[in-house]
């Protein structure tokens, strides 16, 4: 199997800041690559040191075999880019924006405009094709960004965080666009700190923080490393410490009490007599719950396991650490 | 699966990506789309600009009477030049938020010459400027101003205008590349006051105390200004300024060649370190 990106040992200071601290990553072809991480995790330093936007400082990193220190002209020609920012000119129409970036990927004029055409349909943008961008929505104005990013012909599209911000139409839509993208034979990496789109979209997932990677796998392998199943309870009223206490037999760690959603979880191995356990510890303790459920762990909860803190979806928008 | 890739990696070996020359024009289109759709904002600078020169023009020309020529002969040449500096200020914002909107993202991950995108920069706003001095100029003959010299020493006068904003549009870009955004830019564009003013683009220097003359002589706008204010003012310009026109070309022409020296290495490297 081809290898789209090679990454060993990447290092990237800002300063004081250690933005990469040893990232390893491999990426094969034929499908998404997700980059999962909370915040100032280094998503976005690698995602630029991919798309050849910095010098790193150690590591080498390869992209479609080339390497982006000594060839970056060629990895170039190889990716398409789209950032957290829709970097579409909102004064131009959105072919006339498509057309601009065929145009300096080399097309002629004439190719050019069928690269934009064929990008406008399939992003379903074709009735606005003809308007100035500056009437788009968020969510038109992400997919015109995409679009951009795809009327080179990439082999690697990177996409960094490409639907934060959008409200969950926008985000589904562009994520049947992603979809139909690995369909069609692109490869994608992309970063996110939505655990559900990495789970949505991706075949293999890479979980890094402070700048190294922690875990790699696909969704499922990384929900097994978890160890087996989740046993989640919805207490009633003022039962949380109560429930917690009948759970705590039960599991190899100590329950999660979520007193917000008066939600207690503790997970379980396979080996364990799962839910009917739980429900006879809660009734001999006679506690009468809402709801008891025995389920798959959340990618939220793999990183909690890893890293021994909860992913933040963090809705502050990161500066760009240039 | 192997084939699909194969047939890709064919297609993007035959594909050629654009040329300096190409992508530059492209890059330049899009700035100038953006300029010819977005009206209010030239209408505001002309109207901006328009302003300031007739509260100039009219409000200190009684008291300017010691220049040796007609005030609005004197400050023209002065407005029009230190005019760079001023729209200067607008391309340091443009290319400041191109870094902050991620378009400049976009264009670095493209297989291009880098250079081009500064080069298209550079190219549009100069041409920007060629508007705003040609509007300058039709609004100064409208209230009184008139060439002393030839016609073709006016348009020599009116090429070098345009030469210094271009060098200067270097620094401007230099500026709004080290600002990353619009608001910051705006902010360091402030540097241009003290150029402006302290020069011989509204008074005579020699009016001025001591320490500013020692400034205002040795900063390159006094030149430049100096330069178009002796093409205009024809014969009288020896009379009037002291020296005649060659004297002051090449002060600015050096001082224009020492920006770009400067500038345009400085934009480059700060582009490509990204």
């Amino acid at each position: 199997m081809t290898r789209t990106i090679e990454a060993r040992r990447l290092e990237k200071r800002f300063g004081k800041t250690h933005a990469l601290t040893g990232l390893d990553l491999v990426a094969d072809a034929g499908q998404v690559t997700a980059l999962l991480g909370p915040n100032g995790a280094g998503k976005t330093t690698f995602v630029r040191a991919v798309a050849t936007l910095l010098r790193l400082d150690g590591g080498t990193l390869l992209v479609g075999g080339h390497d982006v220190a000594r060839e970056p002209q060629q990895v170039r020609s190889l990716i398409g880019l789209a950032g957290q920012y829709a970097a579409v000119e909102p004064a131009m129409s959105g072919r006339e924006n498509l057309e601009m970036v065929a145009r300096l990927f080399g097309l002629s004029r004439r190719a050019a405009k069928a690269a934009a055409s064929a990008v406008l349909t399939q992003l379903r943008l074709e009735d606005a094709g003809e308007r100035l961008v500056r009437t788009y929505s968020g969510g038109m104005r992400r997919r015109l960004d995409l679009g951009a990013s795809l009327v080179g012909r990439p082999r690697l599209l990177i996409l960094d965080e490409p639907t934060t911000g959008l409200d969950p139409r926008s985000r589904i839509e562009l994520w049947d666009a992603i979809r139909a993208l690995v369909d069609s034979g692109t490869d994608v990496l992309l970063t996110t700190q939505y655990l559900d789109e990495a789970d949505q979209l991706a075949g293999q997932i890479v979980i890094v923080d402070h700048g190294r990677t922690l875990a790699t796998g696909s969704p499922a392998e990384l929900k097994q490393r978890v160890g087996g199943k989740v046993i989640e309870v919805h207490a009633r009223g003022e039962q949380l410490p109560a429930v917690a206490a009948a759970l705590a037999r039960l599991g190899d760690s100590e329950p999660d009490v979520d007193h917000a959603t008066r939600r207690v979880t503790v997970g379980v191995t396979e080996r364990s007599d799962g839910l009917l356990g739980a429900a006879r510890a809660l009734t001999s303790a006679g506690i009468d719950v809402d709801e008891i459920a025995l389920r798959q762990p959340t990618l939220d909860e793999v990183f909690l396991a890893l890293t021994g803190k909860p992913a933040q979806a963090d809705p502050i928008p990161k500066s760009a650490a240039a | 699966m192997a084939t699909i890739a194969q047939t890709v990696e064919t297609g993007i070996a035959q594909r050629r990506a654009a040329g300096f020359v190409a992508s530059t024009i492209t890059i330049t289109r899009r700035s100038a789309l953006r300029y010819v759709r977005t009206p209010q904002l030239v209408v505001m600078a002309t109207l901006q600009m328009s302003l300031f020169f007739l509260i100039y023009r009219y409000m200190f020309a009684g008291a300017m009477r010691s220049v040796g020529v007609a005030y609005v002969d004197f400050l023209v040449p002065g407005f029009i030049a230190t005019g760079v500096l001023f729209s200067g200020i607008g391309a340091a914002v443009g290319m400041a938020e191109d870094v902050e909107q991620g378009f400049v993202d976009r264009l670095r991950s493209l297989p291009i010459p880098r250079s081009s995108v500064l080069a298209a920069r550079a190219l549009a706003d100069t041409g920007i400027l060629v508007l705003a001095a040609s509007v300058t100029v039709a609004i100064a003959y409208a209230v009184g101003f008139r060439l002393h010299g030839s016609v073709l020493a006016g348009l020599a006068a009116f090429g070098l205008v345009i030469l210094f904003g271009f060098a200067f549009e270097w620094l401007f870009i230099t500026i709004g590349l080290f600002a990353g955004n619009g608001q910051a830019a705006q902010g360091m564009g402030m540097i241009v006051f003290p150029f402006a003013f302290i020069s011989s683009a509204y008074i005579a220097v020699s009016t001025m105390p001591g320490w500013l003359q020692a400034f205002a002589k040795h900063q390159p706008l006094t030149d430049m200004v100096d330069t178009v204010r002796a093409l205009t003012l024809g014969s009288r310009a020896t009379a009037v300024l002291g020296h005649p026109a060659s004297h002051y070309l090449t002060g600015s022409l050096l001082w224009t060649a020492g920006i770009l020296a400067v500038a345009v290495p400085l934009a480059i490297w700060r582009y490509h370190r990204g």
